[in-house]
């Protein structure tokens, strides 16, 4: 699915990267704990979350990510959407909450991403 | 020197170190962001980029949280990267159970930032292939965490770490 296709779906607002929305996604992680986005095993998936703080877009370039999708009609700070813009990443916001923009982005076939289990760091 | 010293070898090819200071959250991220720029400039293995920088945004992150402040140093050898995180304080008091997934000191304004899920110090060790933690209470903690750049030395490190 290419993020313009996201955009629409979820009737988001392009914050910055418009010139990037031809960029495929088939993956999502859904977070809005930083260490459940640093335990993705995968790269170029879509962030979804309701962080709007400059570490959402900080993790979502730590960890490669395609584009940030901010739900629940948050809108971050303008250093953070600048951040984003200089760094490559495009940030969408959709006033649909995290529940309703998962299930539609899984229901046109996003699939969720693999992380590092729990159990996994034990041993 | 612990027995899991990595032997000196190859060349150190880039060192730079990095202040993070006590309790500035807002930048949270800065440096690991700076650490995987620089490693990719240097065209350095996309997989070691990778791990190097969420172990970087990790110890970045608890640095900033806990601690009075501290510094990262940032070591580019041909055969490996190093990141040393060290800080003047508090230290940990109990090592085996900072390592337990999900055990959190973390304030409740660190939560309410997405931070504080207890998974720091484990996601580190897991993503490094030697992981060396010191802390003395009181004083302050040192890490040591390394990767190699060659793929046969470096463990088994869970599936998707992309190459």
């Amino acid at each position: 699915m290419r993020l313009c296709e996201v955009a629409e779906l979820t009737q988001a607002e392009v914050l910055t990267g418009k010139e990037l929305l031809d960029r495929e996604v088939d993956k999502g992680c859904g977070a809005d704990l930083l260490s459940d986005v640093l335990s993705v095993v995968e790269e170029n998936f879509l962030l979804i979350t309701g962080m709007v703080t400059p570490q959402a877009v900080r993790v979502a370039e730590v960890m490669n990510a395609a584009a940030v999708l901010i739900v629940r009609g948050k809108c971050p700070q303008d250093p953070v959407i600048a951040y984003a813009d200089e760094a490559g990443i495009p940030l969408l916001a959709t006033q649909k909450g995290m529940f309703e923009t998962c299930g539609l982005l899984y229901s046109r076939g996003l699939r969720p991403t693999r992380f590092r289990r729990v159990s996994e760091y034990a041993g | 020197m612990s027995p899991s010293t990595p032997a000196k070898r190859g060349r150190l090819l880039y060192r730079r170190t990095f202040y993070v200071p006590a309790g500035a959250i807002a930048d949270v991220g800065a440096v690991s962001t700076q650490v995987r720029r620089i490693l990719r400039g240097l065209g350095v293995e996309p997989e070691v980029v990778r791990r190097v920088s969420i172990i970087c945004f990790e110890g970045e992150t608890n640095i900033a949280i806990f601690t009075k402040g501290g510094r990262i140093t940032l070591m580019v050898w041909e055969d490996r990267v190093e990141l040393f995180f060290s800080d003047s304080g508090p230290g940990i008091e109990d090592l085996e159970l900072v390592r337990r997934p999900g055990y959190s000191t973390a304030p409740d304004w660190a939560r309410e930032l997405g931070f504080g899920a207890g998974m720091g110090i484990p996601n580190m060790e897991k993503n490094a292939d030697v992981f060396v933690l010191r802390s003395r209470p009181g004083k302050g903690t040192a890490i040591r965490a390394t990767v190699w750049r060659s793929r046969d030395e470096r463990k088994g490190s869970g599936a998707g770490t992309r190459a």
